[in-house]
């Protein structure tokens, strides 16, 4: 069940409407079973996926738990029995079984995400080595179909896992409120990647229903369906226009097409993450926001701290800490600097731990050559950043220009060519036809043609472009009213005939100029595929 | 919350209703100067008196039988309900919808629609069904017909279907916004332009001539309903000579119609009986007939319509017959207006035809 169809829109009506007439206390019951039959839509045979990384997690956190339990008491009751050396050898021990169950845990689910996601993309690779070394048998590709939401619950029932095992919290007792956890339908498909502290506050507890929230839950969604439908739906045929056709659309066409494709994924996830976010706040429930205006940002690092949020949070948390303060990485760290010196002794650990998360990172996002070189090039601007710290510096001493706002436009400015560039790893079918059209906006100078019309052959027309430009106006207008605040708290002071005029305004934006229905091609969220 | 508060909340929704209603209209094709297609089968709703012959089917019925001749040759009143290549299924829905307004004597099927089991284009679908009123008929009707691609919401609420024509409305969308011209005389379509058969097409060969099941599912629903209602059931194949009528689809509808004891015609074995002249009676060589031999077929059939079922002359009623005297009317004036575009233009440009070279 797509979220931009009528089913979706009748699915979330007819639940938001029962949700608040059952009694509270069976409320989060309603909200599994509502999950479970969106899944269901995905295809029942899926079903068994999910069922299996709950159940599994299920299983091992109360077994993580009884573990520290027994230890917590056995450590109490021979408090004064014990040497310092004991308890310490005793609580290692207790660790290594934790550990060993955590490991069972990560492997099994990290283990089915990587045959259902991986395996293909693996067996492509072993046989093109094998035709290279010239080998005539080919291996077949396996018939596995992707399961709705994989990447996402996987990640974040492995996270909650991971929690328990570092004793964050105690593991939930009752299955059906872990299952909900795990399959809460609005984030189900393109996150956020939630925390079990954060959204069990909420999730569970009984809601009665509130105007305001519902209010702000419904314009929410509206905001999201207005970017989904209005932007990035009119967009995406021009962006497919240029990039399945590279051997035409070169030069100034490739340029053009990085830049719709960055508006077009921006208008895409957030919109997907509006209508997530936007639905959770009509039942009450609060889910972590995913973004924060990222094309703000004035350096990469920045941008990816304020895009997709809780992924880069997962990532650091999850995998960059633990392998950076791991013992491998700790005598690799004693190795350098012993080798190399203290300065550069300090960043090669670090660097290793970058490479490794942006190449997680890459292959996260898709089983492509594309993907890890998207995630390797974000990497090496990173570190490429990061080594001309000094050099930023320096002109920051000579040339006072930090607060102008020229200099922060360019910033700005940069940061978004730099990541559309990047990204160009998303769009070409392989990573030599990216390289290729990256290189050909400054080899081929068809800049012209651009004026003269040309760009009404990409599947849009001149309306199209207008209600894009509107669109995109809106868009920039609402990142900017939101440096002050609450775009719709301060909406909610303003007179009611005002308030009514601007939802009404936009039900009717969206009702007329989406991008939906029969002649449009109104695809999926572009994150669901992840 | 006070009275104040509830009224604006009111008078907001009132007015979203409202505009709603209004893009709605100004969204949704017309029907009126081009794809007139669009119009037929609402103008069913406009009928004051009842028919004794109700005509369904594809274009092989609104462009080959002319319902004014029926009335003036012999006092029968008929409309046709019919449709762009109207599939079997919405056929029998608007029968089942048709017999809720009136009891006909006769319904006579055009049996081309057969070929079809299975939905084939939703521009199709529209022609036949955003024309009918919202009833369960219609809501079976579009469920019948769907394409994957196409939703039953977008038909209980055309906005949802039409609101990319924003960026293509004409001066015609608002023209006719609350109020279209009549383009149909009893549902037929008339064309007074003339373009000659120039060859007799052979059919291609198919995989299988076996009309399809859904097809005769709904040809057997259709008997069982006239017979429920106490109608006597014709199954016609126009003498439209394209698309080709196979041999072997003729002896099909021969033995059905046989075995459930139906009149089945087929006017392609009755050309010279008509007296058809395909060098003056098509106005698109062959697919469909022109005036003058819609006339001719309506002369032809309704002789044997009136002797089969002893339909009356009704000429003798007289407010029927000034209901009739109205339509005739604006039938020669059409016909009168088509042979003066004829004259003037070479072809018929009201109707957004293509000049023909």
């Amino acid at each position: 069940m797509l979220f931009a169809s009528y089913g979706f829109i009748a699915f979330i009506s007819i639940l938001f409407i029962v949700y608040y007439l059952i009694p509270k206390k069976h409320q989060w019951k309603l909200l599994l079973f509502a999950s479970y039959v969106f899944y269901l839509f995905a295809g029942p045979k899926y079903i068994l996926y999910i069922v299996f990384t709950t159940v599994s997690t299920y299983i091992i956190s109360l077994r993580i738990d009884k573990l520290n339990q027994t230890q917590a008491q056995y450590l109490a009751k021979h408090k004064k029995d014990l040497s310092r050396a004991d308890k310490r050898e005793y609580r290692d021990m207790m660790k290594y079984r934790m550990r060993r169950w955590l490991v069972a845990c990560l492997l099994l689910n990290f283990g089915i995400l990587a045959v259902v996601k991986y395996s293909n993309f693996a067996i492509a690779n072993l046989n093109a080595i094998s035709r290279a070394f010239g080998g005539q048998g080919q291996l077949s590709f396996l018939n596995i179909a992707l399961p709705m939401g994989i990447s996402f619950y996987t990640f974040q029932t492995m996270g909650y896992i991971i929690d328990v095992f570092r004793g964050k919290y105690s593991p939930e007792k009752n299955i059906f409120k872990l299952a909900l956890f795990v399959s809460f339908f609005p984030q189900l498909v393109q996150g956020p990647i939630s925390r079990f502290d954060d959204l069990s506050k909420t999730l569970f507890k009984e809601h009665s229903f509130e105007h305001r929230s519902f209010s702000f839950g419904i314009q929410r969604i509206m905001w999201g369906y207005f970017k989904k439908l209005v932007i990035a739906d009119r967009i995406l045929v021009a962006v497919n226009t240029i990039i399945r056709d590279p051997e035409m659309y070169q030069g100034a066409f490739a340029l053009v097409g990085m830049l719709f494709y960055a508006f077009q994924l921006y208008a895409d996830f957030t919109g997907g993450i509006d209508i997530t976010i936007g639905i959770a706040q009509v039942l009450g429930i609060e889910v972590q926001e995913n973004f924060n205006r990222p094309y703000f940002s004035k350096s990469i690092a920045e941008y990816w701290r304020r895009w997709h949020i809780t992924l880069g949070t997962w990532f650091k948390d999850y995998l960059f800490y633990p392998i950076s303060v791991s013992k491998p990485m700790m005598r690799v760290f004693k190795f350098t600097r012993e080798r190399f010196g203290g300065a550069i002794g300090r960043r090669i650990p670090v660097y290793i731990s970058t490479i490794t998360v942006w190449f997680v990172t890459g292959i996260w996002h898709g089983s492509s050559w594309n993907f890890i070189a998207w995630g390797l090039a974000n990497c090496v601007v990173i570190i490429i950043s990061q080594e001309l710290e000094p050099f930023y510096a320096w002109f920051h001493s000579k040339f006072n220009v930090r607060n102008a706002f020229g200099f922060r436009l360019f910033q700005v400015v940069r940061t978004v060519l730099l990541m559309s560039s990047i990204r160009m790893f998303d769009c070409y079918r392989d990573v030599p036809t990216t390289f290729r059209m990256f290189g050909s906006m400054f080899t081929v100078f068809n800049y012209r043609e651009l004026f003269g019309g040309v760009l009404l052959d990409l599947g849009l027309n001149m309306a199209d472009y207008c209600i894009l430009l509107i669109g995109l106006i809106l868009l920039l207008g609402v990142s900017l009213a939101q440096r002050k605040g609450s775009v719709r708290s301060r909406l909610a002071q303003e007179p009611e005939p005002l308030r009514y005029a601007v939802y009404s305004f936009m039900f009717i934006m969206i009702l007329i100029f989406g991008a939906y229905g029969v002649g449009y091609d109104s695809s999926q969220f572009i994150y669901n595929q992840f | 919350m006070n009275k104040k508060r509830i009224g604006l909340k009111i008078a907001t929704i009132c007015f979203l209703f409202i505009t709603l209603w209004f893009l709605q209209k100004l969204m949704v094709p017309k029907y009126v100067t081009a794809i007139v297609e669009g119009s037929l089968i609402e103008e069913y709703y406009h009928e004051e008196t009842d028919h004794d012959v109700v005509f369904i089917g594809d274009c092989e019925v609104y462009e080959n039988i002319s319902p004014i001749t029926l009335w003036e040759k012999y006092g029968i009143t008929s409309f046709i309900r019919g449709g762009a290549q109207q599939l079997i299924w919405q056929s029998y829905y608007l029968l089942e919808e048709t017999l809720k307004y009136e009891k006909p004597k006769v319904v006579v099927f055009n049996v081309l629609a057969m070929k079809y089991d299975e939905p084939q284009k939703e521009a199709y679908n529209r022609l036949n069904l955003d024309g009918m009123k919202l009833s369960m008929e219609k809501i079976k009707a579009i469920k019948a017909s769907m394409m994957d691609d196409e939703n039953l919401i977008e038909y209980i609420f055309p906005l949802l279907r039409y609101h990319s024509r924003w960026s293509e409305l004409t001066s015609e969308d608002f023209k006719y916004l609350f109020k279209k011209d009549k383009i149909s005389h009893n549902g037929y379509y008339m064309r007074v332009d003339v373009e000659p058969v120039k060859s007799i097409p052979k059919g291609r060969k198919l995989s299988s001539y076996q009309f399809g099941e859904r097809s005769y599912y709904y040809l057997d629903r259709m008997v069982e309903l006239c017979k429920d209602n106490d109608i006597d059931l014709v199954l016609m194949k126009a003498p439209s000579i394209y698309p080709y009528w196979y041999d072997e689809w003729d002896e099909q509808m021969r033995e059905y119609a046989n075995k459930h004891d139906l009149m089945y015609i087929n006017f392609l074995d009755l050309i010279d009986e008509v007296g058809i002249d395909f060098n003056v009676d098509t106005y698109d060589a062959g697919l469909h007939l022109n005036l003058s031999g819609a006339e001719k077929l309506a002369v032809y059939f309704g002789d044997i319509l009136r002797k089969t079922y002893g339909l009356e002359d009704r000429r003798g009623d007289e407010e029927l017959k000034k209901v009739w005297d109205e339509k005739v009317e604006f039938y020669y004036s059409m016909k009168e207006q088509q042979l003066r575009e004829l004259e003037e233009y070479g072809y018929l440009k009201s109707l957004g035809v293509e000049k023909r070279e």
